[in-house]
């Protein structure tokens, strides 16, 4: 396979320009229409809306139900709360509601994440929010090859898709291959093989797991890094197998800790009785702190995990049994 | 009435301090001393200052994004906005929220807001509690033409005029919400003809005469404080700056447009109507003033650079109330 590399927010634009030369039923709706698509595809098929969330993604809803298939960039996930009856109350609900009669193949995409000052409003990673919806599908990319991967999944599948991308990642660089490929919804990765303790880690703290990886190779420590990739529906086996296999668990995530998708995958690993019988030690969540994001540098770094806090996490692990 | 020559005065200080403001913003942010996004409100001084000129102190205003010139023009301390800038403890906001985020409730200033349309719906509650506290004060909502488009703009003004609210809605129509031409997202010529939808008086006014703001401002709010209820204000204006001050965005406007309003300034509109119009005010006076103001923005950024980052645990402060 001849690969070529690409930035992540590269692979995304990849994947809506392929999909959408792939099927006429695809149209964008988005505050912004870039120019370049406009060029190819033309405005009626790429879409500046006005700033009414609540309306064009109700209305991505709409025509998803009568022949189309949408797309839907909200930017940054901060502005989908304006919509949350749409997405809750609506596109959440309604294959189930009306028995299944029609479907509803919709993608919603967003970026997420902090650590740029953007401060609270701006700074925000609310997934697990959505996981606790039935009828939704979630991805959450950590590489240009997943982010395409995943994303033509999502365009392509026959349900509403939320897609949550990482602006933390939007530049890193990685391998895609030349041809048309994607990655399925509901498969984790290995990013690294181990084998005395699992970090599950999701989307930028992939990347900081495999740097604290790095670090606790010279300490003799050998940990293998686990991305779910989709958040709904998660892949247990390979994460209850990975567990089984090093008996440890740290989770990482940009989020805070309370009720989120580090807490789901915690309770879903190891309320496995196989998987739970062979942990060493308890389960370590390594999250944001339980607070909005502030402004100021320092503060914010704070809040945030990071490699470092990562290190510790395992050390914790390792040292508890 | 109209203005005074000595409001005027004022009037015009204030606009070419917000300049001064973002002009040093602007810099400091792509000299790294201030951090995330910064919108600059220039070219659009007038709204904010003919507005504010009509409202009393304990009257009460809302902001969006392009927040400093609201800010400036209802009196907020231009050293405790820098510091804010700088991410410091003296900033209003002790450094939590930044450009996007200044508010200083002691004077009125409500917040600037990060979503469009997120102020019009709060500025409606407080207008409600002054109706309801019977204390003749009235509530401003400062917003775009792109957050015109918002279900809490159409929600927001149908109740105010339904409950006859002491509300002035002013939308700074500049025909741009970041990159996308508001001719593309909304039909009808001019934003404020919506109000009679609502059974409101709207008003457009030139955004860029700050006496003519000032007009329709005293009428607006006179017409709150009479309990007659909200106005839709319209002030036709230009942003002169790209939609943040981000290096290398994107500014998708037309150069023709841009130069149409550049010629419109409304810092010189009203230096030459002084001119004119008394014979005394100078390009030595206004020189003058400038140092002034100048002055007082390098004291601003001293006083920010004294004042220290908080401490990294104060992230954890003030998530609730005592
Ligand atoms: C609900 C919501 N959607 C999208 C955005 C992103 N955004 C920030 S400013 C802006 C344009 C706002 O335009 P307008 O209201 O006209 O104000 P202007 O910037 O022109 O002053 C957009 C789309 C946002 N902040 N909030
Ligand atoms: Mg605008």
């Amino acid at each position: 396979m001849s690969m070529r590399e690409i930035s992540y927010g590269r692979a995304g634009m990849e994947a809506l320009v392929e999909e959408m030369r792939r099927d006429p039923t695809t149209f964008h709706l988005a505050t912004d229409a870039p120019p370049s698509l406009v060029e190819e595809f033309g405005e009626e098929r790429i879409r500046a809306t006005p700033i009414a969330e609540n309306a064009f993604s109700g209305i991505a809803i709409g025509a998803a139900g009568s022949g189309f298939r949408p797309i839907v960039n909200w930017s940054m996930v901060t502005f989908c709360f304006v919509a949350m009856d749409q997405i809750v109350n609506q596109a959440s609900k309604i294959h189930y509601m009306f028995g299944g009669q029609q479907t509803f193949p919709l993608t919603f995409r967003s970026s997420v994440g902090g650590g740029t000052s953007l401060a609270a409003q701006h700074s925000q990673s609310p997934y697990s929010m959505f996981m606790n919806l039935a009828g939704l599908k979630l991805i959450l990319p950590s590489t240009p090859h997943d982010m395409k991967g995943l994303l033509k999944s999502a365009i392509r599948d026959n349900n509403p898709v939320l897609s949550f991308e990482s602006s933390r990642l939007m530049g890193l660089k990685g391998e895609v291959p030349d041809e048309d490929y994607t990655v399925p919804i509901g498969v984790a990765d290995v990013k690294r093989e181990g084998k005395d303790v699992t970090v599950i880690a999701l989307a930028w703290l992939v990347h900081e797991a495999l740097a604290a990886a790095e670090e606790m190779e010279k300490e003799g420590v050998s940990v293998e890094v686990v991305d779910p990739r989709t958040l709904f529906p998660l892949d247990e086996d390979l994460m209850r197998a990975s567990v089984q296999k090093t008996g440890r668990l740290v989770i990482a995530d940009e989020a805070g800790p309370t009720a989120g998708a580090a807490a789901e995958i915690a309770a879903l690993v190891t309320e496995d009785a196989e998987t739970f019988k062979a942990l060493k030690a308890p389960p370590k969540r390594v999250c944001a702190l339980q607070v909005p994001i502030p402004y100021s540098p320092d503060m914010e770094n704070h809040v945030f995990p990071d490699r470092n806090r990562i290190i510790a996490g395992i050390r914790e692990v390792m040292e508890a049994g | 009435m109209s203005a005074s020559p000595e409001l005027q005065r004022q009037m015009l200080r204030q606009m070419q301090t917000i300049r001064r403001f973002e002009e040093r913003a602007s810099d400091d942010y792509k000299g790294g001393a201030i951090y995330g996004v910064v919108h600059c409100y220039i070219g659009e001084e007038a709204s904010a200052v003919g507005i504010c000129a009509a409202l009393n102190p304990d009257d009460q205003i809302i902001s969006n994004h392009r927040g400093h010139g609201h800010c400036i023009a209802k009196g907020a301390d231009l050293n405790r906005m820098m510091a804010e800038l700088y991410g410091r403890v003296d900033g209003f906001c002790k450094g939590k929220g930044g450009s996007m985020h200044i508010a200083d409730f002691s004077i009125g200033m409500l917040g600037a807001n990060g979503i469009v349309g997120g102020g019009l719906s709060i500025i409606t509650g407080a207008g409600l509690a002054a109706q309801m506290e019977g204390k003749n004060r009235v509530a401003v909502g400062f917003f775009g033409d792109g957050a015109s488009n918002a279900g809490s703009f159409h929600e927001s003004l149908n109740i105010a005029a339904s409950w006859k609210l002491p509300v002035v809605y002013v939308c700074e129509h500049n025909s741009w919400a970041a990159d996308t031409a508001a001719k593309k997202t909304h039909a009808a010529e001019n934003m404020s003809d919506r109000a009679a939808g609502y059974g409101i008086p709207g008003i457009v006014v030139d955004g860029n005469d700050v006496l003519a703001v000032y007009e329709v401002a005293q009428q607006a709010v006179a017409r709150a404080r009479a309990g007659e209820g909200p106005t839709l204000i319209e002030c036709k204006t230009y942003r002169q700056r790209p939609h943040t001050e981000r290096p290398g965005a994107a500014d998708r406007r037309p150069e023709e447009e841009k130069a149409y309003w550049m010629a419109r300034d409304p810092i010189p509109i009203l230096v030459d109507h002084l001119k004119q119009q008394q014979g005394q005010f100078s390009d030595e006076e206004f020189k003058a003033m400038d140092d002034e103001i100048m002055a007082e923005i390098e004291a601003s950024v001293a006083y920010a650079e004294a004042s220290p980052f908080p401490a990294p645990e104060a992230a954890l402060d003030d998530v609730f109330a005592d």
